[in-house]
């Protein structure tokens, strides 16, 4: 088990509050497949998240890592193998199903904000219908969270009156709002345009910085440096390496990591 | 070669668009003769003009025998319009054989759908909650007492007697609030992950959807009887209903359905993601989006329902255009322009219904823009 000392690193960012957990399990993934059709998209998966890691998972396009963290709050379902989620169990009992998804926040590549919906409304929605807070109550929590992402001016506005950034950062505060104990990040900055990717990072770190428990999909290797304990490589649906970032970009084990680390690294 | 490359040393301040031409020669210029041919054409436009609309004004007014005309003078030669017949029989067109003494019954219905109706369609009018269980729950079943009686010392009235007009309205507007909901569980039901469900609703859809209104309204008054207990029947007018609603709920269900597609998987993920269950997922996410995406093709339904109400003369009942057609028939009014102007009538009455349903939906097509503003 990987456990950085913040003493050791310097990541240029605020590390008291970033700590692993020893004892408490987030997501534990055991001997999982899943298949597309015919085609194996992820094999024999095995992954133990603890409560307050950040893991990077890096990869080549099509190598089954937005696959894998969409099995976590079973968007897509596996086939073989357990996934465990803060102790519950996946599978097609619905029941359980939403009781994983009221924890796990997701923030995807392409925002999915509710267009018919005020910025307001798109963060008091779930708050109000799944968990039953009073209006009133579920609008001052995403005020507050919409100050944190730095844009509560936008409040009354559409999604498609925003930018991309601000939409990210809405999506990112909508999730909040749910007050989930995980967060997966699936290539939240990959539909931005470059000046935006900045003001959504910085939200990540600084949702990093109080102690989130995050699995981020995502290029942007400065990111994983600065906030991962761990970044895990994938290819070919397989987990075919994983270390801690410093060790992982300096000293790539495996002959495809290095490859990929050379070709995204200029 | 130093010219080709150009940097702006300073930054080029912001110029006032040019000048629009305006007034009424640049708009002839512009839309009616920028052409030659587009000159001819206006001109046998306007000679067409000029040559339709003083005959049409001609037989619908100039020449036309207004109401409180006697039926002498629309059998004159070349007379319009035969107003007289149509204010005379207007009764009958509007309430069908329903008891005179009792007229009054009706006309607190159609207060009713206007007074319930009408607020319930005004967004800004306040007490929607109140209005809606007024208009969905109260008026129908108000409805049914004072039309038919039979009860509270009313007179009864079977809906043998009822026409015109009243069934008109009652079954579209009953078609209308019940298609669309029914329709979006077709829908619903028909991308159903359930197999029964979903069989289900396609074998309904395509049942219903593959046989035309007319075979439907057949079936309901021939067949219908033949599986009922002996002795037992089912009333003309529900039949009617039935059929009419089945009818368009299976279309609604396929234009819910072609709006639900528009809608992008990651809608129901982002939905799903935040714990949302199904019918959650649906109302507060999927259906507000893919209903407006589709309000063109659910208006158009609305409309052909309107309209189809005319076929329920195929089980019997006497609805406006037939009630018409009765009386086109009557000897007493026997014109040469008695049955043009009887059909004339009806084709406004259901054009008048028609266009502000359409116009009503242009309103909230436009209301509800807001969100897709990019």
């Amino acid at each position: 088990m990987s456990d950085v000392s913040p003493a050791v690193v310097n990541r240029g960012i605020d590390t008291s509050l970033m700590q692993v957990s020893a004892t408490e399990v987030a997501v534990e993934i055991i001997g999982m497949n899943k298949w597309f059709g015919d085609f194996h998209v992820l094999r024999d998966i095995n992954l133990k998240v603890m409560k307050g890691e950040r893991i990077v998972i890096a990869g080549p396009s099509g190598s089954g890592k937005s696959t894998l963290i969409r099995c976590i709050n079973r968007l897509e379902e596996h086939q073989t193998g357990q996934v465990i989620v803060n102790g519950v169990e996946l599978t097609s009992d619905l029941k359980r199903v939403d009781e994983v998804r009221r924890e796990v926040g997701m923030v995807f590549q392409h925002f999915n904000l509710f267009p018919h919906l005020t910025i307001l409304q798109n963060l008091t929605l779930a708050p109000i219908w799944v968990r039953g807070v009073p209006k009133a109550q579920a609008e001052e929590t995403a005020m507050m969270y919409l100050e944190r992402v730095r844009i509560p001016e936008q409040a009354a506005k559409f999604p498609g009156q925003l930018s991309g950034g601000q939409q990210q950062r809405v999506a990112i505060a909508r999730s909040l709002c749910m007050n989930p104990r995980i967060m997966l990040f699936d290539e939240p900055t990959s539909a931005l345009d470059p000046e935006m990717v900045k003001e959504v990072l910085e939200v990540m770190i600084s949702l990093a910085e109080e102690g989130m428990t995050m699995l981020c999909v995502t290029h942007e290797m400065g990111f994983a440096r600065q906030v991962a304990n761990r970044v895990i490589f994938m290819d070919q649906g397989q987990i075919i390496e994983e270390n801690e970032p410093e060790a992982f970009f300096s000293n790539p084990r495996h002959e495809r990591t290095k490859l990929f680390l050379s070709q995204i690294l200029h | 070669m130093t010219d080709i490359a150009f940097v702006r040393s300073e930054i080029a301040p912001a110029m006032p668009a040019p000048r629009r031409v305006t007034g009424i020669l640049a708009w002839l210029q512009k839309n009616l003769f920028s052409s030659v041919t587009d000159s001819i054409l206006t001109i046998l436009a306007v000679l067409f003009l000029l040559w339709l609309l003083p005959n049409l004004y001609g037989f619908l007014i100039g020449r036309a025998v207004p109401p409180g005309g006697t039926v002498e003078q629309c059998r004159v030669e070349n007379v319009g319009a035969c107003w007289a017949y149509v204010a005379s029989e207007i009764e009958f067109f509007i309430y069908g054989f329903y008891p005179m003494a009792e007229y009054w019954r009706p006309n607190i219905v159609f207060a009713m759908l206007a007074l319930l109706g009408l607020p319930l369609l005004i967004p800004k009018f306040p007490f929607k909650i109140a209005n809606a269980v007024l208009f969905f729950v109260v008026f129908p079943i108000a409805s049914v007492i004072l039309l038919s009686g039979g009860m509270f010392g009313l007179k009864y009235v079977p809906t043998e007697q009822w026409g015109g007009l009243l069934v008109t309205l009652i079954i579209s507007v009953v078609g209308i609030c019940t298609a669309l909901p029914l329709g979006i569980l077709l829908a619903l039901g028909r991308q159903s992950k359930l197999p029964i469900i979903k069989t289900l609703c396609v074998c309904f859809i395509e049942l219903i959807r593959a046989v035309p209104l007319i075979t439907v309204l057949f079936m309901a008054s021939i067949m219908l009887p033949l599986f009922m207990p002996q002795g037992m029947t089912v009333d003309k007018l529900l039949r009617a209903l039935v059929g009419v609603t089945l009818f368009s709920s299976a279309y609604m269900a396929e234009v819910v359905r072609g709006g639900m597609q528009a809608i992008g998987r990651g809608q129901y993920e982002a939905a799903s993601a935040l714990g949302l269950g199904y019918w959650k997922r649906m109302g507060f996410v999927i259906l507000p989006q893919a209903l407006k995406h589709v309000i063109p093709g659910i208006v158009g339904n609305f409309i052909s329902l309107f309209k189809d109400t005319s076929l329920v003369y195929i089980v019997g009942m006497k609805d406006l255009l037939e009630a018409v057609k009765t009386k086109n028939d009557a000897i007493e009014w026997a014109a040469p322009t008695q049955a043009i102007s009887g059909y004339i009538f009806a084709a406004a009455v259901f054009w008048i219904f028609c266009f502000s349903i359409s116009r009503y939906s242009r309103y909230w097509e436009r209301r509800l823009n807001t969100g897709h503003k990019r």
